[in-house]
């Protein structure tokens, strides 16, 4: 990325002209590709900004603008899906749609935006794609069950600096779906450990750990998400560094649930016995 | 059980096919280092293997336990295989129209088709010299097992079949290997790249150690 302060003035007023290449879809429709050119984009803009300026000329041209997903424009919502020429949130590796800039692409260049593609995420309009799924793992077990209106003293747990910065890594993930996107195998698995990790190494995550683990698990899978094969697409395309350390630590909790589950005590004497 | 699908209740998780995946493809990965250790005696002259050949086939306890946890193996390692694969293709749902890879090796890209030909491999491998009824032009052997193996590798066809068949073995591992690692939950960022190595390396030890036979044998050094 250019810092402000790197820019030349004549960088800053320098424009582009643009072919874009970009899916139109109507709810429950097929489909397809539909091809614009946009002149005097300044490198300046944002990606999103570059969009709202196609939106604004259909708009003159009484059309149907494009429908795209976005938030805080600011990197850290996690709403602007966009696949841009195949890599989800475009070419700069760490940043999102948003916060791309158009000096990262050349004068008359042709541009392919699409939205995610995933069984899992169907396409709502155009370049929005609904991620419910990624709410119901979140409420399947994303959260800590806790008494509020009496709040401990918070010193009362204390956490290990190299813990809490490890949490906080996973806790980077903004859900935006940048790894099921581009996953070949239309997997969550980097999202699901990154939420996972990030509970389940801290104090307060510690009593609903299994259930955690298991009950995200489950969601994802009845979700239509496809099965991590260690391809790491994810770990390269996802704008918060999160890296294949969480899945790792996922599956080893999963393992951990599973075998803690099947050895659970009943409390009681089996049937028959003494 | 209120779901109607039988398949979905019965079939492990996502991770527990993973596991299973792993676990089944631990043992084949163990047991081609052995088979192919073994395989070398052909080097120290007839006599060796035809007397490890031997040994085996004198021990059918230990021959057919073996035997067993392969075909077990072997089943469960291509059922979860292709289940894997063809959820997957379903989740991706065909996939963006422009296709990027940034990361994802070569190997992890064939996993599906270095493995069905790994199978086919198998397959012409047993009829081969298991149950000896392809490629052997109807001569009988008996216990000759090193004149089996130089008769069956003087056709040049064969031999360069099972030297390809090796090379995607090599691919099929070096992904293979270092995956296991990650789905069993030991693997870090810090171990990754270690851990890449060990499993191509460990791809190219049991290749080049099966390739040596055939290519001895074509190249004339056993006869
Ligand atoms: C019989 C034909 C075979 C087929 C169809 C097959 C197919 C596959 C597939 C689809 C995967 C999953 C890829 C992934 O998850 O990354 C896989 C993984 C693996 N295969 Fe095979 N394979 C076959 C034979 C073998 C053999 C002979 C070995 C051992 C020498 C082997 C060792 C492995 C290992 C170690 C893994 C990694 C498991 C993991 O992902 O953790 N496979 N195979
Ligand atoms: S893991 Fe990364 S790519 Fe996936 S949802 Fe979180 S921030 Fe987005
Ligand atoms: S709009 Fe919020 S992260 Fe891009």
């Amino acid at each position: 990325m250019v810092k402000p302060s790197e820019q030349s003035s004549h960088d800053s007023e320098r424009t582009l002209a643009l072919r874009l290449r970009v899916w139109r879809q109507l709810r429950g429709g097929e489909g397809h590709f539909e091809e614009y050119s946009l002149a005097a984009v300044p490198v300046s803009a944002s990606f999103l900004e570059m969009m709202d300026m196609l939106n604004e000329q259909l708009i003159r041209e009484g059309k149907d603008t494009v429908a795209f997903d976005h938030d805080c424009r600011e990197g850290i919502c996690g709403m602007c899906s966009m696949t841009i020429n195949g890599m989800p949130h475009g070419p700069i590796p760490g940043v999102t749609t948003c916060q791309l800039h158009m000096r990262n692409f050349r004068d008359g260049e042709t541009i392919t935006v699409e939205p995610w593609r995933a069984r899992a995420f169907p396409v709502l309009k155009d370049l929005a794609v609904n991620r419910s799924a990624f709410d119901k793992v979140i409420q399947a077990g994303g959260f800590i069950t806790v008494r509020t209106g009496s709040a401990t003293e918070a010193n009362n747990t204390l956490i290990p600096k190299p813990i809490a910065d490890e949490a906080m890594d996973a806790a980077e993930c903004i859900g935006c779906g940048a790894c099921v996107a581009s996953c070949k195998n239309g997997s969550a698995m980097l999202f699901v450990g990154a939420k996972i990790n990030h509970l389940n190494i801290l104090p307060q995550g510690q009593p609903e750990r299994e259930r955690r683990t298991l009950a995200m698990v489950k969601t994802m899978d009845d979700a239509g998400f496809g099965n991590c094969t260690n391809y790491g697409e994810c770990q390269a395309h996802c704008p918060k560094g999160i890296t294949l350390d969480v899945i790792a630590k996922l599956n080893r909790d999963y393992l951990r649930a599973r075998v803690k589950e099947f050895f659970s005590s009943t409390g009681k004497a089996r049937k028959g016995g003494e | 059980m209120s779901d109607s699908s039988c398949c979905k209740n019965c079939q492990p998780a996502s991770i527990g096919k993973k596991v299973i995946m792993a676990l089944s493809g631990l043992v084949l990965a163990g047991f081609v280092f052995g088979h192919m250790i073994g395989n070398l005696t052909v080097f120290k002259g007839a006599a060796a293997i035809n007397e490890y050949a031997e040994f085996l086939h004198a021990h059918p306890g230990l021959i057919w336990s073996a035997r067993t946890v392969l075909i077990i193996s072997v089943i469960a390692h291509i059922w979860s295989g292709v289940l894997l694969t063809i959820e997957n293709r379903i989740a991706r749902a065909g996939g963006p129209a422009v296709e990027v890879t940034r990361r994802a090796s070569l190997s992890s890209r064939t996993m599906p088709y270095s493995g069905v030909i790994i199978l086919a491999f198998i397959i012409f491998h047993l009829l081969h010299y298991t149950f000896r009824t392809i490629a052997l032009g109807g001569q009988e052997f008996g216990p000759n097992v090193y004149g089996m193996i130089v008769a069956g590798f003087s056709q040049p066809a064969v031999a360069v079949f099972y030297i390809a068949s090796m090379i995607l073995l090599c691919l099929h591992l070096s992904h293979g290997i270092s995956s296991v690692f990650q789905t069993l939950g030991l693997r870090n960022e810090r171990w990754r790249g270690r851990l890449d190595v060990l499993a191509t390396l460990y791809g190219w030890v049991i290749a080049l150690g099966f390739i040596s036979i055939p290519l001895a044998v074509l190249l004339g050094r056993l006869k």
